[in-house]
Order: C-alpha cells, then structure tokens, then sequence
C-alpha cells in the first residue's frame, strides 16, 4: 500500500475507485470516507463512530483493508480502492451470498465493512478456521448479531472456494 | 463459537409461514445499496452541527453567534433564545411534579447535562458547521451538579428544573395482594439492603440523524430519517411547533440498529425543522458518536433499597417488598413511562401473590434515558432473578428447584398475575430443563473440579427472562390519569396493481428485523400465490397512508400488531378478490378460491383469473367489467383487546403478549485478578409461532449479545462533575468477535392465544444474558470468600473487589427466622 504525503491545503487527487479513474480537488482534512461517500456518492460505505473502532467504513486501498475514516483522501491519491459496490457486479460474490444464507445481517449497517474485512481475508487465507475469522473481523462491530452467523458465513464462504 | 443448535418446530405449519424464507432485505444491504437517511443529499443543502455543554449544570449567560455567521459558507445558527419563542416546551407525559418540566429543542436559560445541545450551526460542509461552531461564543455560570439518583433526591441537592420543585419526576406505591400477612406467615424473611442496575445501551452503529426539507408553498416539512417510532415524534413535534400532525411527513427506508434508542430524537428533530424553515434549504444532520453516548438515550439506571422476601419453609416465595429509585437523567423525553412498564414483569416468571414496590424516579445531571432493549422490565426481571439466587444461596436451596418450584406452572396458562397481567402461555419449567440440556448441567460439578486443577473457579448462572410485547398505552394512565392514551395499534395496506402485482405498505419502522421478509410470508399464505409475488415496500411513510399513532417499531410488537394488520387487510383484499371473480364467473363468492396464483371456481380450475387480470379491472380495463368492482386495495387498522386498567388498583392487562427466555452460562474466573470468562452458553426461546425460525434464532443471538456487553464491558459511567467516563467505542467497550463465547440456542413454541397467527412479539428477552452472567459469577465466589452480585454490570476489577472484599457485598444481605 503506498500512502502519499500529507498536504496541507486543497489538492487534486486521482484515485480508482471500483475501477473508475477520478479526479477531484479535497480539502487537504477530508476523510476518505466522506470523499467516497460524499464527493463519489459511493454510500455503501457506511460510518458508525469516531475513533476508528467500528470498521463500518472499511474499504480496500491497494488490495489492503482500511479504515476509511483513519485516512485521508489525499492520502489515497493514485491509489486503487475498492468499497462494497465494487465485491461484484449484479451477481452476488459467494461471500454476500453466505452472509445472506447464514443470516449474518440484520440491519446491514455493519455489513460492508464486514464483507470488505472477510473478502480480505479470503484473500490472503482462502479456507480460514473460525479462530482466523474472529480474529480477522475483531476490527468490525456489529450490534445485531452478536457475530455468530457472520463467523459462520465466512467460515463457509472459505470452505466454498478452498 | 458457532456450535448453534435448535430444536425442530413444535408448531406444524403449512406454506411460508413457519419456514426460513431467505430475508427480502439482504441483497441490497450486501451490494452496499441500502439507503439509510445519511446516504440522501438535496442540491443546496446544509450540514448541521449541534455546540454542546461542556457542564453538566450551568446558567446560560449569554450566547454570541455572530463570529460564526461571519464565516463564508455558514448559512446560518439557532439558538435557545429562539427555539423559546418559536415553539413551545414539548408535551410532558408525567404529571406532577415532572410534568412542570420544560423541554426544548435547544438548551433555554440552563444546561443540564454535558453534551446538551446549546447552538446548532448550519454550513455548506460538515467540517466548516463544525468549525464555526467553534467561534460561537457561549458564558456560562456553573452550578452544582448531582450524578447519584439517591442524592438528588436528598434535601438541599441541586435542582435540575425549579419548576418541578425539586428533582422527583414522579412517585408511586404498588402494592398487590396482602404483603404484610405474608411476612407475618414466612418461615424466613431474606433481605438485601441494596441492589443497582448499571447505566447502558445499546449503541446503534447508525447514529440518529435526518435530513429535512421545508416545502413554504404547503407549509410542510419532510423528514427523511431514522426515528424508529414516528408516530409517538409526530404526537411530541407537532404540537410543540404549533402545526398539525399531517405538516410532518416521516419517512424512512434503511435504519443501522435501533433498539429503542432512536425513539427520542424529536428534539433534535425539531431544531432542524426550524433550521430548514428559516434559512430556506434542506439542512441534514448526522449525529456523531460521541454526542450519542454523551446525550441520547441512555438505559435506566435503577436502585432496588431495603427489599425483603417472604420465604416459606419448602422454598414457596410469598412476597417481596422492596423501594426502586429509577435515574431518568437531565430529561423526561420518554419517562416516566419506565415507572410502570416495570409492572408488565411484576411477579417475573414467578407465582408472587404479594408485591410491594415503592418507585421513584429521579432527575440527574446526566444524559436523558429513554427505552433500550428490554426497556424497564430488563431492571426489574434483573432484580427478580437477583432475588432467586440470593434466596437459594443465602437459605440453601438448589437453584434450579427453587426456579422450578416457584415458576408460574404450564397448568396455570392463560395466568393472571396480582396486578391483573394475563401471561398467555408457556412452559416455564420445560424451557429450563431444554437450557440445562444445552449446557450439560448434569457435569457441572466435574467441571468445577478439573477448572479448579487449573487454579479457575467455575461457576454456573441461570437467568429467566420474560419480554412482554404489544402494550396497552392505557397502562400510561396509571402514572397520570389525565392521559388519553389506550390500546395500541398498527396499520397495513395491500393492494393488487395494475398488473397484478401484490403491493404491501406497513406502518413500521425496521431496523433489522425483517419486516420485508415477514409480511410477505404472511400475505403469500393468504392469497395462496409465491412469496416472490408479494413485494413489500421498503420502510416507512407517512405519506401512503399506512400508519396510525402508534405505528412504529419498539416494544416487541411487530409478529402480534405489524402481521395483525398485513393479515387483516390481505383478508380484506383476498374477499375483494374472490367477489370480482364471482361477478366474472357469475357463480357464487364460496365458489372462488385462491390458489396457485389465480382466483379460480373450485369446482371448475379452468374458470381461472390470473391476478393481473383482477389488478387490471379496477385500474385499467374498466369498459365491459362489473360495474362496481371492489378497489383491490385494503387497508386494515390493527386493534388489540385492551382496556383501560384500573387506575385506583393499578390493575389491568398491560401488554398483550409474554415470550419467554431462559439463558444459562458457565464463568472461569482467575481468583488473582478478577479476570473471568465465558466459556459456555445457551438460550432458549419461546415467543410462540414462529414466522421465520431463522430470523427469531437471530434476534435471541443478538439480545444475547447485548447482555454480555451489558454484564461484561458496557457502561455509561459518569465522574462527579457529570461528564461521560465511556463517550465513544473506545472507552465504552461493546463486544468484538473475540468476546462471544460458544452459544447454542433452542426453541419451543407456545402459540398465543390472543394473536391472530399466535405469534408473540420479541427480539428484547437479551436481559437473561445479564441476570446469568451475574449468578454464574456468585456461584463462581461461593469457595471463595462468597461475595454477592448486586449490581448487574460486573467488569473484572469489579469481580477482584469481591474477591478480595466479600464482606462489602455479604454485609447487604440478611436472613431472618
């Protein structure tokens, strides 16, 4: 992952997103977070605290999980990044489709950030145990499942492309 | 961690009603495609921001904005100032004393709490509003503060509003029974001095918020947000601002998580309504993190002093006695409702006959509570199953006979309690025996021996749990008869469209609960046709007509109010439906069924309408048809049975519904440190039929989850100048993956007999999670010092304080006779 300087005023940014190239001037403090959300209007990529606890905002930046909020846009500056609307196209990836088979969700708040965790998790570890996906998803916070399901789903999306 | 295991249904159900129909909602919510009210913008809108108290109690001296308006790109400010002469105090639903309380959508004259919103500021981006938020200037004068519901009770404490003359917002005796004869026959009278329900919630990952929009042609605002009970926003906002309840049109699609704590935001709500009037735009907030824990919707906060229980010799618990003082914080936004809905559990899951409870609520320097999962009955069930194991620990009884014997019987189904609450069905002890299955209780004794080899000290906890669902609003004239609430109610529509396709609206808010899924099955079953047919709009508007004053999504209602209505307007559509085609057919209406997607002669399947042909006849094709074609539209109002209870006895039926469960959990604790785990869990559930198994299963895994946060992590603790020690994820710790522990589940069903499909309302039965950590831990201290659980959050330094001073919490507890 390669992280630009950090500037101090207004600066033009190229940054992929989902494989569309942008150009856009931010404030030098914008979130990326809220350039995706605010200034792409990719709102899939949801926000849930202030301190970088939650992972509700989590997206791909080269290939790695981040936080969107604990970067700035300026910071994503040439980079490639890849946020829920990007897993698939109309078809769901074998990872949505688990969530949705184990009941992972209920509101679906937490979920893109819970599905852009476990996709990079599967990434690196195609058939996680559930002691790897609890600790790879210990980033994200969900108030309506207490989990289970979601470890469940992974463990099984694993399994699906090992 | 995954280990779930359910029972089979007990219920034998035909069609889609009883099966695991994949959720309606996932698909969006997985591509990312949900919209939740922050993902909807308006050309021209500004962001608001909200300057809040730094004191926890103070004297507004002055305000100037004009440094912030003089910023490029602010649009504009609000103050308490004007909010006072633009509305007036919302609606109080307590009498007096709390009902002189006046409440703002900003701070008038005096703070309260800290992070009490004073200014709201309005510019083009929510980093400038936040920026100039800064250069307002606000003096203030502090005054004393007080934290302790206890002390703000005392004479001569700080006065939070002088209207009310002092901190009290509302008291009240209920006593049923003769509680005095029972102690006068007890064998043996246990009595614990002091017992404290911690100060929670359940922290939404959405944050409240809403974007508003003023039409000044109509006078009508839109309010695109996450309110989870927009008919009870309406009823406070709308007279406040001096409109009627139709200039307020709610709306609502996806909502992150609600829980109760997304029902108090009119206030806010309020403030950005005048915002949008005043400067002509659409203004949009989104509440941040930290403001959330440090100003809405905290859980109450209860004290139980000085309680005694009535013992016989064989176990048999007669009485209790006992004086709550519920913390309500700086606001009554919701309360005191709390001081009666506590009375729908009265008697717990247990044969009382005999109550006295004194309630008092207190007003704090702290956040305002309002409902939480659980809202009110959680504290009191807590305080119920505290009793239990106190009463079996402290007189040598075996917890689990004691439960056994004490449990309100399956024989005495439907039963009505002291204070005239009808448990509708159930089998408490069956529940039990199924949880000490799933937890292997015949070898707890083994592993309490081989953890004691690894130096840990085991201990198991039970915790019985009611969640009651579909109140009676009536039960709000126990606490000030003046109100002119009663009953509940919920709204459906389905219609056939044009084409046929089966259209359904509710009046619910989701958020989470599968409402989509849920009423689908329910209209698929009726009109005999596939659940892909029947598409269910997604959230709520109070624009389609689909709503009533009570509409909304809290309180353990939607299988019983939400699916009454869907069922009795797809009745009333499937009757239209069956007329049409028999004035197709000219036969008779008994002639028609509906099945296999048509409205067909039973007697003759080729005399078949397809359900585009019904939607076409009255909206389409109208030349040559029956004149007078039913609409193919039906709206159905929902009404439970209730009365208004007796005011003088505060007796009555307060809720309709009683799901019931039973959780259970094995703790290790290192007797070094206080440290502990869970290592072991089950739940069982009854909330009668079960619409979706699946989804039931997941709103017991997620109450689960909250409980353990609750017992383990979570609390809103304050210091003694009133600021929030937990304002944001960091310091208030809510369960990771890494904290579950192993969890299975079972179900029974009890249909109820009161519902239109037997279900019960549910979802808020979590709180056992917090009575059986609690007892575990008591069981666990018992070798070791044999401390009591008396509060129901029990952080590992906590757990320590007992090991090492189990005399503090013994001294609280006495057995007499």
């Amino acid at each position: 992952m390669r992280v630009a300087a950090t500037p101090t005023s207004s600066q033009i940014v190229t940054v992929t997103v989902n494989g569309t190239a942008y150009e856009r001037e931010v404030p030098a403090r914008r979130l990326l977070v809220h350039f995706l959300r605010d200034d792409l209007d990719l709102t899939g990529t949801h926000i849930g605290c202030d301190t970088g606890s939650c992972g509700a905002c989590t997206v791909h930046l080269d290939g790695v999980a981040v936080k969107s909020c604990a970067v700035l846009a300026v910071q994503a500056d040439g980079a490639q990044v890849t946020t829920v609307e990007g897993l698939g196209d109309d078809e769901l990836t074998p990872l949505q489709q688990s969530f949705s088979d184990h009941h992972a969700l209920q509101c679906g708040y937490c979920t893109p950030g819970m599905l852009m965790s476990a996709s990079a998790l599967l990434a690196e570890n195609a058939s996680p145990t559930e002691e790897e996906v609890k600790v790879g998803l210990q980033g994200n916070i969900c108030r309506c499942t207490g989990y289970w399901n979601i470890v469940e789903a992974v463990v099984a999306a694993g399994k699906g492309s090992a | 961690m995954t280990t779930v295991e359910t029972e089979g249904t007990t219920t034998l159900q035909k069609g889609f009603v009883g099966q695991n129909v994949p959720r309606r909602e996932d698909r969006r919510l997985v591509q990312g495609e949900g919209v939740y009210f922050d993902d909807v913008k308006r050309h021209g809108m500004g962001y608001v921001h909200f300057l809040r108290s730094p004191y926890a109690h103070a004297r507004i001296t002055s305000i100037d904005v004009s440094a912030a308006l003089e910023l490029p790109g602010v649009y504009g400010t609000l103050t308490g100032d004007e909010v006072a002469i633009l509305t007036d105090p919302f609606f109080q639903i307590a009498a007096e004393p709390g009902a002189s309380v006046k409440d703002f959508a900003l701070a008038v004259g005096k703070v309260r709490y800290v992070g009490e919103p004073v200014v709201a500021v309005v510019a083009e981006t929510r980093e400038l509003a936040r920026d100039a938020s800064e250069l307002v200037m606000v003096d203030y004068d502090p005054l004393d503060v007080v934290v302790d519901a206890r002390k703000a009770l005392e004479d001569g404490a700080p006065v939070l509003h002088e209207d009310c003359g002092g901190n009290m917002s509302y008291t009240g005796v209920w006593e049923w029974g003769d509680v005095d004869a029972a102690f006068a026959e007890a064998d043996h009278v246990v009595s614990i001095s002091e017992l404290h329900f911690d100060r929670f919630n359940s922290t939404p990952l959405e944050l409240d918020g809403a974007l508003v929009e003023y039409n000044r042609g109509t006078g009508q605002w839109t309010i695109t947000t996450n309110n989870q009970f927009p008919g009870f926003a309406v009823i406070m906002m709308a007279p406040a601002m001096r409109v009627g309840t139709d200039k307020l049109r709610m709306v609502t699609q996806d909502i992150g998580g609600g829980f109760g704590n997304k029902i108090t935001s009119h206030p806010q709500l309020v403030a950005l309504c005048l915002l949008a009037r005043k400067l002509n735009r659409p203004v949009q907030w989104t509440e941040w993190r930290t403001d959330f824990h440090q100003s809405m919707s905290h859980g109450n906060e209860r004290w139980f002093l000085d309680t005694e229980v009535a013992v016989k010799a064989d176990g048999t618990m007669t009485a209790f006695r006992t004086k709550a003082i519920d913390d309500a914080g700086a606001y009554l936004r919701y309360e005191p409702l709390g001081g009666v809905i506590w009375s729908q559990v009265a008697a717990g899951m247990y044969g009382w006959r005999n109550i006295r409870l004194e309630f008092t609520q207190a007003m704090t320097n702290k956040a305002p509570v309002s409902p939480n999962r659980g809202y009110s009955r959680m504290q009191h069930l807590w305080f119920t199953e505290r009793i239990i194991d106190i009463v079996a620990h402290e007189l040598g009884f075996d917890r689990v006979e004691l439960r056994k014997k004490n449990y309100v019987q399956p024989g005495q189904m439907p039963y009505e309690t002291p204070n005239g609450c009808v448990y509708d069905s159930g089998d408490y002890p069956r529940a039990l025996d199924l949880v000490l299955d799933l937890i292997g209780y015949d070898t707890i004794e083994q592993r309490r021996e081989e953890a004691a080899s690894r130096g840990k000290l085991l201990g198991f906890g039970i915790g019985s749990t009611l969640d009651s669902g579909t109140n009676n609003f009536g039960q709000s004239q126990l606490l000030n008869p003046e109100l002119q609430f009663s009953g509940n109610n919920e709204v459906a529509t389905v219609k056939l469209d044009i084409f046929g396709e089966v259209v359904v609206t509710l009046g619910t808010t989701p958020q989470g609960q599968s409402h989509e899924t849920t009423a689908a099955q329910v209209v698929a079953d009726i009109l005999g046709c596939d659940v892909d047919l029947v598409h269910v709009r997604a959230g709520h508007d109070s624009y389609w007509n689909s709503h009533a004053g009570f509409s909304g999504t809290y309180a353990s209602q939607f299988a019983v109010t939400g699916l009454g209505a869907v069922k009795g307007a797809t009745e009333e559509l499937a009757r239209q439906m069956k007329t049409l085609a028999s004035m197709v057919f000219q036969c008779s209406v008994d002639d028609i069924e509906l099945a296999d997607g048509f409205a067909r002669m039973k007697e003759n399947a080729e005399a078949a309408l397809p359900f585009m042909a019904l939607g076409a006849i009255p909206n389409a094709n109208n030349a040559g048809f029956p004149v007078d074609p039913p609409p193919m539209n039906a709206r159905f109002v929902y009404r439970p049975p209730f009365e208004v209870p007796d005011k003088e006895r505060k007796f009555g039926n307060l809720t309709l519904t009683y799901s019931m469960q039973i959780h259970a959990c094995v703790v290790e604790v290192d007797p070094e440190t206080g440290v502990y785990e869970l290592v072991d869990y089950a739940a069982v559930d009854d909330c009668g039929v079960r619409v979706n198994p699946k989804i039931v299963e997941g709103q017991v895994m997620g109450a689960t989850a909250h409980a353990i946060g609750a017992a383990m992590f979570e609390v809103f603790a304050y210091d003694d100048e009133g600021n929030l020690l937990t304002p944001n994820f960091y310091d208030y710790h809510v369960p990771h993956t890494l904290d579950m522990p192993p969890l299975k589940t079972a179900a029974i069903e009890s249909p109820s007999p009161f519902t239109p499909l037997g279900t019960k309302g549910m979802g808020e039965g979590g709180g056992g999670g917090i009575h059986c950590i609690g007892a575990a831990l008591q069981d666990a201290l018992r070798s070791s010092g044999g401390a009591v659980v008396t509060s129901s959050h029990n952080p590992y330094h906590r757990v320590w304080e007992m090991l090492r001073h189990p005399e503090r919490s013994r001294e609280k507890v006495e057995v007499k006779g």
